[in-house]
C-alpha cells in the first residue's frame, strides 16, 4: 500500500529561513508570540509593525501568500467564538454593539491570527522531527521529546492503518452516512488503539534489542552560528521593542 | 571447531497460559554461517529467536553467545552481539529519520559522535542507502526501510544478524535485491522464513522447528528435497519448483 510522501505543514524550500537551526527559530516564535501577546489592544501600529515582520520572514521563506493563508484557516473556528464578544458585552455600545466587545474582538482576532502566522512559518519551514530536535536542543526533557519523535514517526502509520481500514469497510459494502461513520470510526479507533498498543510493545522489543536501557541517547546537537543567531532573533528583538514602546506609551 | 556463535542446548519455555513454545532445544551456529530457521506457524520461531538476545530467557537450559551466557546481567553486552531485525520495518525504524535511527545503536553502546557518525555512514553505504540518510523512514519504500532496518542492526557491528521474515511483503525484484546483500555481508546470519526459495538462495544450512523442537538439522537444499520431511512440517516449496537433494 502507498504511503503520505507529504507532511502538509512543511514547504520544501532552500531558503535561509528553511536553513536556520531549529532551536533558534523555536526561541524566535516563542519570543515573537510574547512580544504580541503582551501588546496593549490599543496600539494599531505595533501590530501593523509584527505584521510587516512576519510578510517579511514569509517572503525570505519564499512562501506563497496564498500558501499562508489557507492555513491561516485554521483560526477560524476562534473568531467565530469571538465574534460573539460584541453581542455578549455590555454598554456602552457602537451602533448596536457594545464597544468592549469589539476591543475583546479585535485583541482576539489580531493576536490569534499573528501566533497563528508565526507558527505557520516555524512549521513551514522546519520538519517535524527537526522541530523536536530544535525543543531537544533546548533541554525539554528527553522523554518528552522521544514521546513527540514517535508521535511524529508514528502519526502516518496509524492514519494510513485507519484508512486502509476505512478501505476494507467500504470493500465490504459499507455504505457511511454521516452518523454511521461516526459509530463506525469509533469501532475502528477502538481497534486502532489495540493496534498501537501492540505495536508499542514491538517497538519496545527493538529499542531494546539495540541497548536501549531506559533513556534515550543524547545525539549530537545542531550548532547555531552568530550570524544565523542574530539573524534568527532580529524580528523576534524587534517585536519585543515595539511591545515596550506600546506599553510604555500606553 | 571454532567456538560457536550461538550455543542454545536443551532450551525448554512455556508461556505463562501453559503454552509450550519450546521443548529441549539445541542448536549451535558457527561464526560466518548462514542458517534459515524454518517451521510452519506457531512451530516456536520467534520465541527462539527471542531468547537469543535475552529478550525472554530460558526457563530451562541455556543459551550461550560467544561464550558467554545469556542472562539478565549479560544481556547489555549480549545485545551488542545478536542484531535483530524484526519482521515490520516500522516497528524497528522508530526514531525520526534513517540517519538517526542507524545512531540509535551505537549511541546507546556509549560512543562518541564522530565513532557514531562512522558507524551509520558504513552502515548505510552496507545496504546502499547513503542517499536515504536523512529521510523520514515514512517516506521510504518497504524495500528501503528494510534495508535501513538491516542498517540499524549493523551499526551495532554484532557478531549475528538474526532476521525475523525478511522477504514478507516485498516485490520479487526487492526480494532478489536483499538476498543479493545478505549474500555480500559477511556476517553470521539466522534467517528466520517461510520463503524457502529465500532460504535455499541465502542459507547453506536449514533447521526446521515445529511444535517448539528442532525436527532436522543439514543442508539447506537436502532439508527441502525431503518431501516427506517437508510434508510432515507443513512446509511446501512454490508450485512448479522441484529439487534434487544433490
Amino acid at each position: 500500500m502507498s504511503r503520505s510522501h507529504t507532511h502538509a505543514p512543511y514547504h520544501h524550500g532552500g531558503s535561509v529561513i528553511h536553513r536556520m537551526a531549529p532551536h533558534l527559530k523555536i526561541i524566535a516564535a516563542f519570543g515573537f508570540v510574547v512580544a504580541v501577546v503582551i501588546t496593549p489592544r490599543e496600539a494599531w501600529w505595533a501590530f501593523g509593525a509584527y505584521l510587516a515582520g512576519v510578510v517579511a520572514v514569509s517572503v525570505a521563506a519564499r512562501l506563497r501568500p496564498g500558501f499562508v493563508v489557507f492555513r491561516l484557516a485554521v483560526i477560524l473556528p476562534f473568531l467565530v467564538a469571538a465574534a460573539s464578544l460584541p453581542f455578549l458585552e455590555g454598554p456602552p455600545t457602537w451602533h448596536g454593539f457594545s464597544i468592549e466587545g469589539l476591543w475583546d474582538l479585535w485583541n482576539v482576532a489580531v493576536k490569534a491570527s499573528l501566533g497563528a502566522f508565526a507558527s505557520i512559518l516555524l512549521a513551514s519551514t522546519t520538519e517535524a522531527p527537526d522541530v523536536v530536535r530544535g525543543l531537544e536542543t533546548l533541554r525539554l526533557p528527553r522523554a518528552l521529546t522521544a514521546i513527540m519523535g514517535f508521535m511524529v514517526r508514528y502519526l502516518d502509520v496509524v492514519g494510513g492503518e485507519l484508512a486502509a481500514m476505512r478501505v476494507a469497510m467500504r470493500s465490504r459494502g459499507y455504505q457511511p452516512r454521516w452518523l454511521g461513520e461516526v459509530g463506525a470510526l469509533a469501532k475502528g479507533i477502538g481497534s486502532l488503539f489495540v493496534r498501537s498498543f501492540e505495536r508499542g510493545e514491538r517497538v519496545y522489543r527493538a529499542m531494546i534489542s539495540r541497548g536501549y536501557a531506559g533513556r534515550m541517547p543524547l545525539e549530537e546537537t545542531v550548532h547555531a552560528t552568530t550570524a544565523m543567531i542574530a539573524a534568527s532573533f532580529a524580528v523576534p528583538f524587534a517585536a519585543v521593542c515595539v511591545a515596550l514602546i506600546a506599553i510604555g506609551s500606553a | 571447531m571454532s567456538e560457536p556463535t550461538i550455543a542454545v542446548t536443551g532450551v525448554g519455555f512455556a508461556y505463562p497460559d501453559g503454552t509450550v513454545a519450546l521443548r529441549d532445544v539445541d542448536l549451535h551456529i558457527h561464526p560466518g554461517e548462514r542458517v534459515a530457521l524454518l517451521g510452519p506457524n506457531g512451530a516456536g520461531k520467534t520465541s527462539l529467536v527471542l531468547h537469543l538476545n535475552g529478550i525472554t530467557l530460558p526457563q530451562t537450559g541455556s543459551v550461550q553467545v560467544s561464550g558467554i551466557p545469556v542472562t539478565a546481567e549479560t544481556v547489555g553486552e549480549i545485545r551488542r552481539r545478536v542484531g535483530l531485525v524484526f519482521q515490520d520495518p516500522d516497528d524497528q525504524l522508530f526514531m525520526p529519520t534513517v540517519r538517526r535511527d542507524v545512531a540509535f545503536g551505537p549511541l546507546n553502546l556509549g560512543l562518541d559522535h564522530e565513532a557514531v557518525a562512522g558507524r551509520v555512514a558504513a552502515a548505510l553505504a552496507a545496504v546502499e542507502i547513503t542517499e536515504l540518510a536523512d529521510r523520514p523512514p515514512n517516506h521510504l519504500s518497504l524495500g528501503q526501510r528494510r534495508r535501513a532496518a538491516i542498517a540499524g542492526v549493523l551499526a551495532m557491528e554484532p557478531e549475528i544478524m538474526v532476521l525475523d521474515e525478511p522477504t514478507s511483503n516485498l516485490d520479487p525484484a526487492t526480494r532478489r535485491e536483499l538476498a543479493a546483500l545478505l549474500l555480500r555481508l559477511h556476517v553470521t546470519l539466522l534467517v528466520v522464513t517461510h520463503d524457502l526459495p529465500f532460504a535455499l538462495e541465502v542459507c547453506e544450512r536449514a533447521v526446521i522447528i515445529d511444535h517448539g523442537a528442532i525436527v532436522a538439522d543439514g543442508p539447506t537444499r537436502r532439508l527441502l528435497a525431503d518431501g516427506v520431511l517437508m510434508a510432515a512440517h507443513r512446509l511446501e516449496l512454490p508450485y512448479g519448483m522441484a529439487l534434487s537433494g544433490e
